[in-house]
């Protein structure tokens, strides 16, 4: 006899269910990847990730989840109207702009999307137009850790961006995908989407995920990002100002090809729940991957950064690096591991987490891991989380600067050095303005 | 008028200043000699708010205003300005950013205009240049990578920027090779004016020979002890501290 061991439901476990079963979800046969019911039966038999798997400790997902909204619909003529005069609010950029309100392509607000070397389509034609590069690209597996968030992600995706960049194009312009919620009741929204960056192909994407309204919205956003040999790819993505109700998961599948270069930076502001978990994976050699952000908290937010970096080939080049500044009773966590697998000789791989508390009820979890399977690798980590320096904020109180200008100084520089050489010069402004305007929101 | 009277001053419940009292005048350069651990480092962060010491007793008067309740930044506003021993470094602020953001804070404070860009790149060029401060050093984060004389010379720029009431120079001669003692020195001179006054706190007599002080304090266990002219320094450089700390053990 076979003891099964039956595990109980969760409310939005059930809920979950019921949604996927009521759901008249468009099929994509062609690829069993797509297979929204295998997808679905994959995430039911593990069910929300909880501490008990490793990679959950510090973000129990099952039990931070009490509820699961409704899945958002497709948006209503206003609501794409108030998302046009969202748009209208910053300065108009030059490039391709792809829009998701609430998970739907909204063409009626993208633009340029086909351009020389470049084409950025919507998921679902691009799964409706049959078996492609992309939807083999698209249907990547989830490492283990993600398994269930990415099954779920298979069998609910409503929509997604499929940035492609043919080989030895340059595009001139970053390409912004405008992820937005319209947050006017509770609901749920899942993406899928790509950017893969061909052969000696360089290209910036800068990812801006905004709500209009203030009602809970839970997302989860799946990324794939494939770097041909011998592309760059700046991958920037700005998650400014999550409320309380916030409850996001992102998952980030980043494979490299020979001598390929990644950049990958995530800013993260506000009060919600957020959990990035990234997958970095050299398969070519003599590539180079950089993981970065910074994360601005306050009230109760938690924050969880996930990453699994793992060498699979030669000569290699890996840094992260993650600045946390934490306020009132936020929670952040860096969990860090790096793989060298075996014969991935000469990796250099470095991972580092810097926290700053402004209030004793912060907290801050480190995790940084090593497995080295290969012999002659460098690789290092390390980790530190503290107060900031008063020798520092009393020199600069001593010249005359108030408490909290220095503050924001101190708080400022702390964050400007993840920001360095990341996407061009606009959007390091941007989000230069977007830490300054965080820090200066504290002190009203 | 910097006036200090009566000032008593603990750290972690220990006693570090036992009722001193000094007087400087406008105009007027006070040296403080005094063996380790007599407390002249710790007078020169009381003045300027640090915020590690308890005050027990007295008062500390600028032109008869007791700056003791004040913040640090409020204090350098009303011209107190204290050049570190030990200069801070401070990574990520550029240190043109940083001197701007100072100047423009006291000025601010004290409800003076902000200074135009022109203006105060000029006001910066003329200090750097008297004090041979390469341009390249204001656009590095403040003092990290600096050498001892570059941070050392960086803080008389900083002082001759903001043109304090008083400037109090902590040790500013150590780790200071003969050349960049001359500079700094000749930097402060520069700066003499009747409507300042400098306390320059050292071990050595040597700082003085560049920096002429009208009146030398010695400061022994948290007290002046005694007070003279100039020739006192090189009475001390000769006899040592010896009897002023024996005298005080008596």
């Amino acid at each position: 006899m076979t003891a099964e061991i039956t595990r109980i439901n969760t409310a939005a476990e059930t809920k979950l269910t019921e949604q996927f079963r009521s759901a008249n979800y468009s099929a994509h046969a062609f690829d069993p990847a797509f297979d929204r019911s295998r997808a679905f039966e994959r995430y039911s038999k593990a069910g929300l990730p909880h501490r008990r798997i490793e990679a959950w400790h510090y973000t129990d997902l099952r039990a931070i989840l009490r509820d699961a909204h409704a899945p958002t619909v497709a948006p209503s003529a206003d609501l794409v109207a108030q998302a046009k005069a969202h748009l209208a609010k910053t300065a108009e950029v030059a490039g391709a702009r792809v829009v998701l309100i609430d998970g739907h392509f909204e063409p009626s607000l993208s633009r340029d999307l086909e351009q020389p070397g470049l084409s950025v389509r919507s998921l679902l034609d691009v799964l409706g137009a049959g078996a492609s590069d992309a939807t083999a690209l698209l249907a990547t597996h989830a490492e283990e850790e993600a398994e269930a968030v990415l099954a779920l992600n298979a069998a609910l995706m409503q929509g997604g961006a499929v940035v492609t960049v043919t080989a030895g194009a340059t595009i001139a312009e970053p390409v912004e995908v405008v992820m937005l919620t319209s947050g006017a009741q509770p609901s749920a929204v899942t993406t899928r989407s790509l950017v893969a960056v061909g052969a000696k192909a360089s290209v910036v994407v800068l990812e801006r995920q905004e709500s209009l309204g203030q009602a809970p919205q839970q997302s989860n956003h799946a990324l794939i990002l494939s770097v041909g040999d011998g592309a760059t790819l700046h991958h920037v993505v700005l998650q400014d100002g999550t409320d309380t109700g916030t409850q996001a998961v992102t998952t980030v599948l980043a494979r490299l090809g020979a001598e390929s270069n990644l950049m990958s930076f995530a800013l993260v502001t506000g009060s919600g729940f957020v959990r990035r978990q990234n997958f970095m994976e050299f398969a070519g050699d003599t590539a180079k991957g950089a993981l970065r952000g910074v994360a601005l908290l306050d009230g109760k937010a938690h924050a969880d950064t996930t990453l699994v970096v793992t060498h699979k080939a030669l000569h290699c080049e890996s840094r992260e690096l993650y600045k946390h500044i934490l306020d009132d009773e936020t929670t952040g966590i860096f969990q860090g591991k790096v793989i060298v697998a075996p014969g991935a000789q000469k990796t250099d791989g470095k991972m580092m987490s810097r926290a700053i508390f402004l209030n004793d009820g912060a907290t801050m979890y480190n995790k940084p891991e090593l497995e080295i399977f290969a012999d002659d690798v460098v690789c290092g980590h390390g980790a530190t989380a503290g107060f900031l320096n008063e020798d520092q904020l009393f020199y600069l109180q001593a010249r005359g600067i108030p408490k909290a200008v220095a503050e924001g100084l101190l708080l400022e520089a702390f964050a400007a050095e993840a920001v360095e050489d990341v996407g061009t010069e606009a959007i390091r402004d941007q989000l230069t303005e977007s830490i300054g305007l965080w820090l200066h929101q504290r002190h009203q | 008028m910097l006036e200090i009277k009566n000032l008593h001053v603990e750290i972690d419940g220990k006693k570090i200043l036992n009722g001193l009292n000094l007087q400087v005048k406008p105009g007027e350069v006070a040296a403080i000699m005094g063996p380790n651990g007599s407390g002249k480092s710790t007078l020169s962060y009381v003045i300027a708010g640090k915020d590690e010491y308890d005050v027990t007793d007295g008062e500390i008067l600028l032109d008869g205003q007791n700056i003791l309740e004040m913040d640090p930044e409020e204090r350098a506003a009303a011209g107190v300005f204290l050049a570190f021993q030990y200069p801070v470094e401070i990574p990520g602020v550029a240190t043109m950013t940083f001197l701007k953001a100072s100047l423009n804070a006291q000025r601010k404070s004290r409800g003076e205009a902000v200074l135009s860009t022109p203006d105060f790149m000029r006001a910066v060029r003329e200090a750097a240049d008297t004090l041979q401060v390469n341009p390249d050093m204001l656009k590095r984060p403040l003092n990290v990578g600096f050498s001892g004389g570059e941070k050392k010379r960086m803080e008389i720029l900083q002082m001759a920027l903001l043109a304090p009431r008083y400037g109090i120079l902590d040790e500013t001669d150590s780790g200071l090779d003969i050349d960049a003692l001359r500079i700094v020195s000749e930097g402060v001179n520069k700066l003499r004016a009747a409507n300042r006054g400098f306390l320059v706190i050292t071990h050595y007599q040597r700082l003085l020979d560049y920096i002429k002080p009208d009146v030398v304090h010695v400061m022994s266990k948290g007290q002046i002890v005694k007070s003279g002219s100039a020739d006192l320094a090189l009475e001390l450089e000769k006899s040592g501290y010896r009897d002023y700390v024996a005298a005080e053990a008596a």
